[in-house]
């Protein structure tokens, strides 16, 4: 069977080394090889669980649906698919959490919606996460999933590159941090939007993380790229992110974050 | 479906060099046979007209991405050179290179300091290449953002005029960062407390295109077009078939009429007859006066509400509404 099927089954697979692996071992590892070390890609309920304090994670704008604007070919069954296949009405989870203590503003990209694809739904919810976050003055988390803008919404999606970026912004005004954290894949309109304008900029080893995807690029005649072309790796000793922290140690390193970064909006307000 | 703008073209352009021969045959004669070859040009010349009526009103999405790429199409220096009376090119990113995809630098419209920039395509194979089909790297638009902060600076409302098939996919640009750099220029046009307009007077491709189109208003040639993908890409991944660009094209409605009645652009600036490139003072005058316009709307506002305008333009879009998960009907 294949790790992310979550079923019952006494073993898994690894998809990075094939090694057989015990399930109550690799769950206990947030689906992380104990051999290879290879991550592999969470649910949202699964990222909050493995990050966030427990049972403090409030959601919000849980309803949101898109409108198919363009009535594009095949997009309705495929919505009504993936919404019936991971239980969430789109690809972006948004909502209030507690990291060891502080209070921050949460959005989850979930890559089994869609690829993670940002459409209008998307575009609104990390908007209003990262609008809550400098309402409430709290650090905005958001953690990145995506193959890039949703075709299926044409125009609509490519809005949503500058409506999330122009968010960042008011968190920028409001001198609340924002960290995005890319998972596997960070991709085209999400990484070429507020993704890549976050104050710290952490990933997991190994993710996909690149501007344009595999086809396009092949399409636009892009060859003799290096061998790990558009990885986190790749991006880090391109001076595109901070850190490659592994799974493990992502809720203390962003813990860390929240109270240097986000140090002076804790004067007052409650935690602990 | 004809498959390039070539092929497209054939016919019109066989009429126009039929006219053209007449003309030449027409200098060398006089009396009664120059009224006969006059009287057949003029009827040449209204076969063409019509030929371009019936073309142009029956246009569908494929013939409108063929036209918004046509090499004979105005470009952003011929409508800078019409419009602005006075215009300075600046160059550099003052950190690695000078893009020439993407050009720009301060102008006089009206009389008036703006900044103005734009991609820029080529004509010829050397200029193509110099100009890497306007697909920008990093550098242009880290020269963009110079300007951007340039016009805040001087109190200059900014111009743009974009049009790329794409920001330049390559190694190299995204090992400097393009990502970085596209994400960066929306966010200083995000705050910029100045006028911005934007014009797509050609290809609006992607975020290589909405990179320099952050604006209070975005305005688009009629026979321009905006995307969210090229749609050869777009086919590339859905159908695996890159070939399929006209299919795909037709399902993203990249259409300057629909990116207007989804509230992406505020106005379609109508084209002269037969497309932009069939007359480029024409086509010129009606991007200068829709600029002109709306200028002249955003100077009512004060700084911070140009900010707000701006972010409230971009926070509006989008097409959803709230519904439970316990009301979807789940069709496969």
């Amino acid at each position: 069977m294949k790790a992310e099927s979550g079923s019952s089954a006494m073993f898994v697979q690894c998809q990075g080394c094939r090694k057989t692996l015990f399930a109550t071992e690799f769950l206990a590892s947030h689906k992380v090889c104990g051999t290879c070390g290879h991550h592999h890609r969470l649910t949202w309920r699964e990222r909050v669980d493995a990050t966030f304090d427990a049972d403090t994670f409030c959601e919000s704008a849980s309803t949101l649906v898109s409108h198919d604007p363009l009535n594009f070919p095949e997009y309705a069954p495929k919505y009504g698919q993936a919404q019936a296949k991971t239980g969430s009405m789109d690809s972006v989870t948004i909502g209030t959490a507690r990291l060891e203590g502080l209070p921050v503003s949460v959005a989850v990209s979930d890559f089994h919606f869609m690829g993670g694809s940002m459409g209008s739904v998307a575009g609104e919810k990390v908007t209003l996460a990262l609008e809550e976050a400098a309402n409430a003055r709290i650090p905005a988390i958001v953690f990145c999933a995506s193959g890039g803008a949703r075709m299926q919404e044409g125009i609509l999606s490519l809005m949503q590159m500058a409506k999330t970026t122009a968010a960042v912004e008011r968190c920028q005004e409001a001198g609340v941090p924002f960290i995005a954290v890319f998972t596997d894949p960070t991709m085209a309109g999400v990484l070429a939007s507020y993704a890549s304008v976050a104050d710290v900029i952490l990933s997991e080893p190994r993710a996909l993380v690149g501007f344009a995807g595999q086809r396009v690029a092949k399409q636009a005649g892009v060859h003799k790229a290096p061998k790990d072309f558009q990885s986190a790796e790749f991006a880090m000793r391109s001076g595109m992110i901070d850190r490659i922290v592994p799974r493990k140690d992502l809720r203390p390193t962003l813990a860390t974050l929240c109270r240097t970064l986000g140090g002076r909006l804790l004067h007052g307000a409650a935690h602990g | 479906m004809a498959k390039t703008y070539k092929e497209w073209m054939q016919p019109l352009r066989e009429l126009e060099e039929g006219i053209a021969n007449l003309e030449s045959l027409a200098a060398g004669e006089s009396g009664d046979k120059a009224a006969e070859i006059a009287e057949t040009i003029r009827r040449f010349r209204q076969r063409r007209d019509n030929y371009i009526e019936t073309l142009f009103s029956r246009l569908g999405p494929w013939e409108r991405v063929l036209l918004a790429r046509a090499e004979q199409r105005p470009y952003t220096l011929d409508y800078v050179s019409r419009i602005f009376s006075e215009f300075l090119e600046l160059a550099g990113d003052r950190a690695a290179a000078d893009d020439h995809a993407i050009v720009g630098g301060p102008a006089l419209f009206q009389g008036r300091p703006v900044i103005a920039l734009g991609h820029q395509k080529g004509r010829n194979l050397t200029e193509r290449t110099d100009r890497n089909y306007a697909m920008a790297k990093p550098e242009g638009y880290r020269k963009a953002i110079r300007l951007f902060r340039m016009a805040e600076r001087f109190r200059m409302p900014v111009l743009t005029f974009v049009d790329t098939p794409a920001a330049d996919p390559g190694v190299e640009s995204e090992s400097r960062g393009i990502s970085e750099a596209i994400a960066s220029s929306m966010l200083e046009m995000v705050r910029l407390t100045v006028p911005v307009v934007s014009v797509v007077i050609g290809e609006g491709g992607s975020g290589g295109a909405l990179g320099i189109a952050v604006a209070n208003r975005v305005l688009m040639l009629e026979h321009s077009i905006y995307s969210v993908i090229p749609p050869e890409g777009c086919a590339a991944i859905l159908w695996r078939a890159p070939e399929k660009g006209p299919q795909a094209a037709a399902a993203l409605q990249l259409t300057a009429q629909t990116a207007l009645e989804l509230g992406v652009v505020e106005q379609v600036i109508p084209e002269p007859f037969g497309g932009a490139h069939r007359d480029y003072d024409e086509a010129a005058a009606g991007v200068r006066d829709a600029i002109a316009l709306h200028l002249s709307q955003l100077d009512a506002m004060s700084p911070e509400s140009l900010k707000a305008d701006r972010y409230d333009k971009f926070r509006r879009l989008g097409s959803f509404s709230h519904q439970d998960l316990a009301a979807v009907s789940v069709t496969s």
